[in-house]
């Protein structure tokens, strides 16, 4: 396939680990921020090519594992009442909240449904004028435009009886977390080249001054990432720290202007909570006041839940890079993909779920 | 007689409800059948957890097989849900190494359903089963009420003889089996979600269901030292061979590069973040053959079937992959059904 095969390419591939290898010559820690990075990383296996020096740390990039708890619970009460059609992307619907899952929910009688798009989910309110139509809106930057769109849409058309369920966040907010840090291990990120499609890079360059860490805007394919891990070392080993662009097939420098703007039209930066690691300022989107009749916890009247995460979850410092999944003592037996503990066990994007799909001898193999 | 509790042994906390999950061919499904079906109905023929039953009658051996379709839409390109009522049990009883001889076929019908829908739904059987060499044999009919149906259930069920005294099944799998897949993967799932309601993508993907009796019984009358069938339904290839590693014991390698998927579907995949490694086919199936007859039956099968990997020495039971940049990686059941990602 085009634009695919020329990325997967096992001699391309060997070229571009024997290059790291070549030029690494002490020990780097780097991280790939985004899920969709983290399973093409362990699902080729990309992190066995590398040098032994190279240790990959997997961020919280994954929107699925880093959207709390509470949303998860609100997000089944609203999916729960007889005039909801509850509208999600697939894999948030094996999310567990506090009681179960959204197709827990389907199976009590709800009235979930997959959609492919947001706006799909307002043509469905169009269709379905006597019933609520909610769509469960999580993701990071990459996701925030269409979402946008289906609401400006509904706005457009007078369609009243849709609205969002917004836990949107944003990744510069939370790489600066992990970055100042006491317990940073992190040397190097890899950025995740879809966000940067929509936000362009120009948000990194200052991160990369303040703390002196280099970053690379890197695409999904596993001769992307090593070529971004090729990028990240060369910079490292020569002692610089700026904003490269791997990905450039797809990312400009200022991103995509009509995508942000719509954004921000619709959207504002709010304080967002994330699984595991708690509130971060200015880490999130939230409905602006002028489209707050299409935000669904205004519109069914959900309060804010206190919800008590496991505490033998290690998800929090999985999503902060400071521990691998493997190091955690619930993986792979207290805590599966059937019954996850935490978040990154859940979503095929999680650190945990790809460790325990593809490396599942490591635990098998570990002394209990 | 053997003790039998009605205490029920799935723990009511962890799935009070059945879910969409419990029939998708995954773990989940695994879970429901080891843990509530099989201790219940336990005996020798269902113990082998074959594709169908093999069973002693007289002085020979036939195969049973049942299996329910409940498909929507009810007509996908490539084939409707006629087509796969009468494949689908074809194909088990192929899996068994059984020459399929007589279906049954039960219809649960939704009131209002358009006399003419099941007319081509009928029209289609018939077609299909005179294609397979089969005959439907007997039957049934029930109605439900408008809203208790989804149009049409059917439920097959199949007889077959066995003509070959060869014992199919994951114990007879034996390091240094050549695993051969019969073509190129995920054609049905694809042309099934393509059609579906809802997800609007244009293709011309095609469902691949075909009868696979022809084939299989051509492997062994040919004396093809087959040791292990299986068709790669619910759940695909990867779950059927982590099914058979697990079952026999025994480490099963393949090449991600050597496994064919059409160039569309490859492509539909990407776009929903789906694997074809679990999607789901009706015409496809894997032989496990003894490393000398690898090559007569992959000429016997045509220039479609390709070896794909090897059993190894190894026991651990587990399924792994060489990826395409040549890494290896461990191929898993997944639990449910396969959703698509958000990015």
């Amino acid at each position: 396939m085009k634009f695919i095969d020329e990325y997967r390419d096992a001699q391309g591939a060997r070229r571009f680990a024997k290059a790291i290898a070549r030029i690494t010559t002490r020990p780097w820690t780097l991280m790939e921020i985004c899920g969709g990075q983290t399973h093409a990383i362990v699902k080729y296996g990309v992190d066995e090519l590398l040098p032994p020096e190279i240790t990959l740390l997997h961020g919280p990039g994954c929107p699925v594992c880093v959207t709390p708890v509470e949303l998860i619970d609100k997000a089944i009460e609203i999916a729960g009442r007889r005039d909801v059609i509850f509208t999600s992307f697939g894999d948030m619907l094996r999310v567990p909240g506090t009681n179960g899952d959204l197709l827990a929910a389907k199976a009590r009688g709800g009235d979930v449904r997959i959609v492919y798009s947001p706006l799909d989910a307002v043509e469905i309110a169009r269709q379905n004028p006597n019933k609520e139509v909610v769509f469960f809106a999580v993701g990071f930057e990459t996701t925030a435009p269409a979402n946008a769109m289906a609401v400006y849409q509904a706005a457009q058309a007078g369609i009243r009886n849709f609205s969002i369920l917004v836990s949107h966040v944003l990744v510069p907010p939370a790489i600066e977390a992990i970055l100042s840090s006491p317990d940073n291990r992190v040397n190097g990120f890899l950025a995740a080249g879809h966000v940067c499609a929509v936000v362009g890079y120009e948000e990194y360059e200052p991160l990369a001054k303040r703390y002196g860490v280099p970053f690379v805007v890197t695409g999904f394919e596993p001769i992307d990432i090593l070529q971004g891990v090729y990028m990240l070392v060369r910079q490292l080993e020569a002692g610089r720290a700026e904003v490269e662009n791997q990905y450039a097939r797809c990312v400009r420098r200022e991103g995509n202007r009509h995508a942000q703007q719509l954004v921000s039209q619709i959207f504002q930066v709010v304080a967002r909570k994330w699984r595991g690691i708690g509130e971060i300022p200015y880490s999130g989107l939230g409905l602006r006041d002028e489209y707050i009749a299409f935000d669904a916890e205004h519109r069914f009247g959900l309060t804010d839940y206190g919800v008590e995460e496991s505490s033998l979850c290690l998800s929090g410092e999985v999503l902060r890079g400071v521990k691998k999944p493997t190091e955690c003592p619930a993986f792979g037996l207290a805590c599966t993909p059937e019954h996850p503990l935490g978040a990154t066990m859940v979503s095929s994007e999680g650190a945990c779920a790809a460790y325990y799909r593809y490396r599942r001898p490591i635990i098998e193999s570990r002394p209990s | 007689m053997t003790d039998f509790t009605l205490a029920c042994p799935i723990p009511i906390t962890d799935y009070p409800q059945v879910l969409l999950g419990h029939g998708s061919g995954g773990r989940l499904m695994h879970h429901l059948i080891e843990s509530l079906f099989a201790p219940a109905f336990s005996n020798p023929a269902l113990d082998e957890r074959g594709d169908g039953a093999v069973l002693q009658l007289g002085s020979g051996r036939i195969a049973m097989t049942t299996d329910s379709y409940v498909v929507r839409p009810l007509f996908f390109p490539g084939g409707d849900i006629g087509t796969l009522a009468v494949n689908g049990t074809v194909n088990d009883l192929a899996m068994c190494g059984a020459r399929p001889l007589y279906l049954s076929a039960g219809f649960i019908l939704e009131e209002g359903l358009p006399m003419e829908t099941l007319w081509r739904v009928v029209l289609s059987m018939r077609q299909a089963a005179d294609a397979a060499g089969v005959t439907v044999v007997t039957g049934d009919t029930k109605v439900v009420d408008r809203g208790k149906g989804d149009g049409i259930f059917i439920n097959t069920a199949g007889i077959g003889v066995i003509e070959h005294d060869v014992r199919l099944g994951p114990a007879s799998v034996r390091p240094g089996d050549v695993i051969i897949l019969n073509g190129d993967l995920g054609r049905h799932g694809m042309a099934i979600m393509a059609a579906r309601e809802g997800l609007t993508f244009e293709s011309d993907i095609e469902s691949d269901c075909a009868p696979l009796a022809a084939p299989v019984l051509a492997l062994l009358d040919a004396r093809v030292e087959v040791h292990c069938l299986r068709d790669l339904t619910r759940g695909g290839l990867a779950s059927s061979l982590v099914e058979i590693a697990t079952t026999s014991g025994l480490q099963i390698q393949v090449r991600e590069s050597d496994i064919p998927v059409r160039e569309d579907v490859r492509g539909a995949c990407e776009i929903l973040g789906l694997d074809p490694m679990y999607v789901a086919n009706e015409g496809r199936f894997v032989a496990f053959v003894a490393p000398q007859d690898a090559g007569r039956a992959l000429d016997i099968l045509g220039p479609e079937a390709v070896a794909i990997g090897e059993v190894q020495e190894e026991r651990s039971g587990l399924v792994t992959l060489q990826s395409a940049i040549g890494a290896n990686r461990i191929v898993d059941m997944l639990s449910g059904e396969q959703l698509p990602r958000i990015c």
